[in-house]
């Protein structure tokens, strides 16, 4: 094999670019995909999807009915975790309303509550969560057990202050700050992520079809019988995807600075770069597959499980990769999506520069050029 | 005396297998530069596997071949960059306008910028389509389709051109102009290359050669074919209701096969015994009581491939 470079033809490469453009710009399916995925996606996961668990919907049945009993509850439904949905009086009551979702958690306060307070013994409280979606239930369990915490040590507080006793100070003061997303907020994590995504669904689904529509239309036939080279026909049909995503990325980073607000902290330049590096070697991915597969169909189907589904469950993007099994960590190294959620988080929210992200935007780098020179090598301008 | 000028295509023993199905079985001809060669066949019979190896599309399973001096095996860019190729599916972009069309082949043939617009105003000149310049291709008749498919094919002016069944789904006037193009295309020295199953286009050509399962099995000029090739005599029967009498002619003696041919009936006789089944025919008919007239004829090609391609098959047997 002679360079891959060898003999390329800038206007035979524009003929192609051009020409691609057209498609692009006349097929509605690929302008929308283009333009409506992105906006589509940043709404549903900025908007809808949110990993935060607020006003989780709360049932009561107070059998006490004191004004302890009433005053722990109001620590419930003062808070901005719970929001009080349904005052019920039996069992039969807080199991409907769980079963029907009006509720996810329900507290049941003893008929004893009031006396076993006022003797200051412990008085059992019972916290029915539903763990149907484990994920809220965790997070609900632990915001229960936080208000009952900060109710008991109200009423210790007052005792030692109504004995004039010296105030206990507990033995530890864990002060817990948050760094990078100070408001704990899950766009903030989940948006700048969420671009990888963006990316590799209109670069690596979008390609994946370019070539294998050729191929399928029967255009590729007569294109194949022309002197154009197979590094031309790619480069060329990259060009207007490759506008295409970096558009989107722009319209994304554009989106969440004004829309969402996530806090863009580090270097815009290296955002767009390394955006630049991911994006093509997704459109590498993309027109591998479509010159393996000369059906649109197995090829768009190719792409979605080798690009999305490992960008949405492997790159951390909105599953922590640190909690998996050990084998699973093991098999995101391979996904190139790993390394740039790390990119652009870290340039988004810890303002970090290419000091801390250099190995992973390395790796990205030799990825996309491994990819792309795979593409090139593997495009045959023979038919089968 | 002139050097002996290189033929614009030589293949010899070119085979082409797909698995165990030999699509191409070892074919080897030549066409001088300026000809126009037909290439004949049923459906199936290897035409469009052989075209793709010539434009060095189709790697071949064996043989050699050279299109414009150089091997198809060794050089298919060279080669490519020689020919002009219109495949049998329509292979433009539908959702490209005629000119945009124009202009990527243009970029792709890499026509200098001094003669690009010469040569678009020839295409669209050529393909009458001057006034549709701007019209989405997938809205235009099959016709326009294939001339427009044609002028960009040969926008680079190539030397030798490659048709695969130009004319399928193409309107009897549009088809007329389109020979009219290649009879001036050949003219001008180009060589042209066309597959066909239309017996009236094979004559046409200057040579054809007949190619079935895979192999070639007649060549030669439209009357050498005609008159140097079949074996067995024809006859020409025109007779009020042929069809009545086709199947008991068929059983006569001497008598190979008869079919229809417009409003009369064409019967080839077994080799050598021509004036046998002349006889026959006439006592049958007149037996019936049927005013008609037998003639032997010289056979028309379509006679000569039917009795081509049934002496291959009983010798396949």
């Amino acid at each position: 094999m002679k360079s891959l470079f060898n003999d390329i033809r800038i206007i035979r490469t524009r003929a192609v670019a051009r020409k691609e453009f057209i498609h692009v710009v006349r097929d509605p399916f690929s302008l929308g995909m283009a333009i409506g995925m992105p906006i589509m996606m940043l709404v549903l996961f900025g908007y809808a999807l949110t990993l935060d668990v607020d006003n989780v919907p709360l049932a009561v049945w107070d059998q006490s009915n004191t004004v302890h009993s009433r005053d722990f509850i109001a620590q419930f439904s003062g808070s901005r975790y719970f929001s009080l949905r349904k005052r019920a009086g039996s069992y039969a009551e807080l199991v409907r309303a769980i079963d029907t979702r009006e509720a996810l958690v329900a507290v049941v306060v003893a008929r004893d509550f009031g006396e076993l307070i006022a003797a200051r013994r412990p008085a059992p409280v019972q916290v029915i969560v539903d763990g149907s979606d484990a994920n809220t239930a965790t997070i609900a369990i632990g915001y229960a057990q936080a208000v009952s915490r900060g109710w008991s040590e109200r009423v210790r507080l007052h005792d030692s202050r109504r004995i004039g006793a010296a105030e206990v100070n507990q033995p530890l003061d864990l002060r817990p700050r948050v760094w990078f997303n100070e408001e704990l907020e899950s766009k903030n994590f989940i948006i700048p992520g969420l671009i990888s995504v963006i990316m590799m669904v209109i670069a690596g689904l979008l390609t994946s079809l370019t070539i294998a529509g050729e191929w399928e239309r029967g255009t590729m036939e007569q294109l194949v019988s022309t002197p154009v080279k197979g590094t031309e026909l790619i480069v060329g049909k990259l060009v207007p995807y490759f506008a295409v995503g970096m558009l989107d990325v722009l319209l994304t980073v554009l989106m969440s600075e004004f829309i969402f607000h996530v806090p863009l902290r580090g270097s815009v330049v290296l955002l767009f770069v390394s955006a630049a590096i991911f994006m093509i070697g997704m459109l590498g991915i993309g027109i591998l597959i479509s010159t393996q597969y000369h059906s649109q169909l197995l090829a768009s189907q190719l792409a979605i499980l080798v690009t999305f589904l490992p960008a949405f469950l492997l790159s951390g993007f909105m599953f922590s990769v640190v909690n998996m099994p050990a084998v699973v960590q093991w098999v995101s190294y391979l996904v190139p999506a790993r390394y740039f959620v790390t990119v652009i988080r870290g340039i988004y929210l810890k303002g970090v520069g290419l000091e801390v992200l250099w190995l992973d935007v390395a790796l990205l780098t030799a990825f996309s050029a491994l990819v792309m020179a795979l593409a090139i090598v593997k495009f045959k301008k023979k038919l089968a | 005396m002139a050097a002996e000028q290189p033929k614009a295509i030589a293949v010899k023993e070119l085979e082409k297998k797909f698995d165990s199905f030999v699509a191409v079985d070892r074919i080897s001809f030549e066409v001088s530069a300026g000809e126009i060669f037909g290439f004949l066949g049923p459906n199936g019979a290897g035409k469009s596997t052989t075209i793709r190896m010539l434009c060095g599309i189709l790697e071949p399973s064996g043989g050699s071949g050279t299109v414009g001096g150089f091997d198809i095996r060794r050089q298919p860019e060279k080669v490519k960059a020689a020919i002009g190729y219109m495949s049998q599916k329509f292979s433009l972009y539908e959702d490209l306008s005629v000119e945009e069309n124009i202009d990527f082949y243009s970029g792709i043939y890499r026509i200098p910028a001094a003669k690009k617009a010469d040569r678009k105003e020839w295409v669209l000149e050529m393909a009458g389509l001057r006034a549709n310049r701007s019209a989405r291709t997938g809205i235009l008749s099959g016709g326009w389709k294939q001339r427009l498919a044609l002028g960009c094919a040969l926008l680079h002016e190539p030397s030798i051109i490659f048709l695969d069944e130009p004319t399928s789904g193409v309107d009897p006037v549009s088809r007329r102009r389109f020979w009219d193009l290649i009879y001036e295309l050949a003219g001008k020295g180009v060589t042209a290359f066309v597959t066909t199953h239309y017996m009236d286009e094979a004559e046409y050509c200057d040579r054809l050669g007949l190619i079935y399962g895979g192999r070639l099995i007649a060549g030669g000029s439209p009357r050498e074919l005609k008159t140097g090739l079949m074996r067995e005599d024809v006859f020409q029967v025109v007779c009020a209701e042929p069809q009545a009498v086709m199947s008991d002619i068929e059983r006569l003696a001497g008598v190979r096969s008869a079919a229809l041919f417009g409003r009369a009936m064409h019967v080839i006789a077994q080799p050598g015994r021509g004036a046998q089944a002349e006889d026959e025919m006439r006592r049958l008919l007149g037996e019936r009581g049927l005013a008609a007239r037998v003639e032997r004829i010289v056979p028309s090609l379509e006679d000569v491939f039917v009795s081509l391609i049934e002496a291959a098959e009983e010798a396949a047997k």
